[in-house]
């Protein structure tokens, strides 16, 4: 029994980081209706903006904020150079922009900084919280932020005007735009926004996987798992499903014999797919009603 | 959330439709095509003839997924699995049993089509991002899966297994690369027709109508759920034939030739190419061989930006792939 709570505890410390990612997935999915395979490339490009910046004497939070607008403005841009030519070009292409996305920001974080791995430091310390050796305060510090951020979200979209125009533009396109809402700026927005979660996510990543240009591969798939499980349209669906991916991977690991390291995968995606076929929009997701 | 998300807009579909004339070439210009594709050979080097097999091989993985995604409507990051089976069955039959090369290809159709007719199965429930993930899961868990201790007898572990390059048959003056690429050829053209008719017939139409509107589409009687899972075992089967090809060309099969990465190749080569316009797959597949090659000798270090741009010139270019440029020339 001991050896189960203790995994879970490990799930839940480990889960906080997908949790993290599976936020900012959900960001860009409500704003752009497609999950953007570059967004770990993304949040890792700006974790090492932060790092360059407090290698050159700039205090962690002061780095962190200086990051945090960075990413806003980098998402913007992105949206509005990359991104809005392919507005009407069809879903795959666009998929397809994400990868070469993904290609160019992996390859020049290489070249910038490159491929060797980095120390990263951590405003929570890592001692053990609560006298428990399975939860550090790093750890602690990251759910805590997590929970923070989903507040943050939730009370954005839905009691502010502009995350409610933001929904709608996501949602009816055509209705919002006949409503006045600016909805190509909305979508430049929401990538701006999922942007800057990104790079939280990354900087709290960091001082768990260490920094290197490949360091969000791994993130990013349990992120996009966490997201799809716990629905694409909730961010609370996100965080949850982000610490059941945790859980589930701790406990695969744990109790079924012969899983190594490189089977854990495999396995929480199967499991997290049978969750869908049986609840094919995700725990806490909205099912999709067509108009026939 | 709100009630404006319970509302999506007509006509919103993943994959656009492609009427079916428009899916192939005239017979003209596959016949000029053909005809480059058979003399080209006899005037170049080996390596060059090497490059080409794998050409058409890739060639042929990307029609498959073509014919899933274009044809059906359905989306793959699971391609590389696939690919993975057929040449492990190829290498395994050659090696272990003794199968001559060209006996192994049926086999592994077969394999493959059953692997992938069984995949679709619980894949019928999800459609979109969610059969994306699923898929995706696939392709992540078959390098595993290859290495899995109790099947190290027959695979090789993570040594992957040696394939022998087979002779010119009947004591023919070529070289073993020049019949091989000959016999891909062969092989590829055999495909092609195939996937043509298929698309011509009953089946293909009945794949379009499910990819344009499936609720309409079973409106008028067609079994979605078989159409959609015999789409997965057709692509499944045709790819597992690239990857026993691939084996045989490559000679060598290993666990981790055939990762996530390679159902991403597969996947640009099909947007590059055009989704849904089956020469094109033909025009991915030389995209996705030469162009990170192209990239490397620009800069070794940024080879990354360099595809990255060329992906993004070709595709603010010709948003709809080599279909549109094709199609602007006519």
């Amino acid at each position: 029994m001991e050896l189960f709570t203790n995994q879970v505890l490990a799930g839940i410390a480990t889960g906080a980081i997908y949790a993290c990612m599976a936020l900012a997935v959900v960001m860009i999915y409500q704003a752009i209706d497609h999950l953007n395979f570059a967004q770990g490339e993304m949040a890792m490009f700006s974790t090492f903006i932060s790092w360059q910046l407090m290698q050159w004497g700039v205090s962690y939070w002061a780095a962190f904020v200086i990051t945090l607008a960075f990413s806003f403005v980098a998402g913007i841009a992105i949206e509005r150079i990359l991104f809005k030519p392919l507005a009407k070009a069809p879903v795959l292409t666009n998929v397809a922009g994400f990868i070469a996305l993904f290609a160019i920001i992996n390859s020049s974080a290489g070249l910038i900084w490159d491929f060797t791995i980095k120390q990263y430091p951590t405003p929570f310390g890592s001692a053990p919280f609560l006298g428990s050796q399975l939860i550090s305060t790093h750890q602690a510090g990251m759910i805590g932020v997590t929970v923070l951020l989903l507040l943050g979200l939730y009370f954005f979209f839905q009691y502010t005007r502009i995350g409610l125009a933001m929904r709608a533009a996501a949602s009816v396109p055509e209705s919002a735009r006949l409503v006045g809402i600016n909805t190509s700026w909305m979508v430049a927005l929401g990538w701006g926004m999922a942007t800057a979660i990104g790079s939280i996510a990354g900087m709290l990543v960091a001082p768990v996987v260490f920094l290197e240009p490949n360091m969000m591969g791994g993130v990013l798939i349990y992120g996009f798992a966490a997201a799809v499980l716990g629905g694409l349209s909730s961010p609370l669906g996100a965080v949850t499903g982000g610490f059941l991916v945790g859980i589930f991977e701790n406990l695969v690991g744990t109790y079924i014999p012969g899983v190594g390291n490189e089977l854990k995968l495999p396995i929480a995606l199967a499991l997290i797919i049978s969750v869908l076929v049986v609840k094919p929009a995700g725990l806490f997701g909205r099912p999709i009603v067509k108009r026939v | 959330m709100s009630a404006a998300e319970d509302v999506v807009a007509e006509g919103h579909q993943a994959v656009e439709a492609v009427p079916k004339r428009a899916m192939t070439l005239g017979t003209g210009t596959s016949l000029l095509v053909l005809a480059v594709l058979l003399l080209v050979p006899v005037f170049v080097k080996n390596f060059i003839i090497f490059q080409m097999t794998m050409l058409l091989i890739y060639g042929v993985a990307v029609l498959a997924l073509n014919i899933l995604t274009g044809g059906s409507g359905q989306f793959s990051l699971g391609q590389s699995a696939f690919y993975a089976v057929g040449a492990y069955v190829s290498a395994v039959l050659m090696e272990h049993f003794n199968v001559n090369y060209a006996l192994t290809i049926p086999v592994s159709a077969v394999v493959c089509f059953g692997f992938g007719f069984l995949f679709g199965k619980p894949a019928l429930r999800l459609s979109g991002v969610y059969l994306a993930l699923a898929t995706f899961a696939l392709a992540t868990a078959m390098p595993q899966l290859l290495k899995l201790n109790f099947l190290e007898h027959w695979t090789g572990g993570v040594q992957g297994l040696v394939v022998t390059k087979p002779d010119a048959p009947f004591g023919l003056p070529m070289s073993q690369d020049m019949w091989l690429y000959y016999f891909t050829l062969a092989v590829t053209l055999a495909i092609y027709i195939f996937s043509v008719n298929l698309l011509r017939s009953r089946s293909g139409r009945a794949f379009m109508a499910i990819r344009d509107n499936e609720i309409a589409a079973s409106a008028m009687g067609v079994d979605v759920a078989l159409y959609k899972t015999l789409a997965f075992g057709v692509s499944a089967a045709i790819t597992g034939i690239a990857g026993s090809l691939g084996a045989i060309a490559v000679q060598f099969v290993a666990p981790d030739s055939y990762t996530i990465t390679l159902a991403i190749s597969l996947f640009l080569g099909m947007v590059v190419g055009g989704v849904g316009w089956l020469p094109g797959s033909i025009v991915g597949a030389a995209f996705i061989i030469f162009v990170p090659n192209i990239a490397e000798s620009i800069s070794k270090g940024m080879s990354g930006v360099v595809f990255g741009v060329l992906l993004f010139l070709v595709i603010y270019l010709v948003p709809q792939g080599a279909r549109q440029a094709a199609s602007k020339l006519r």
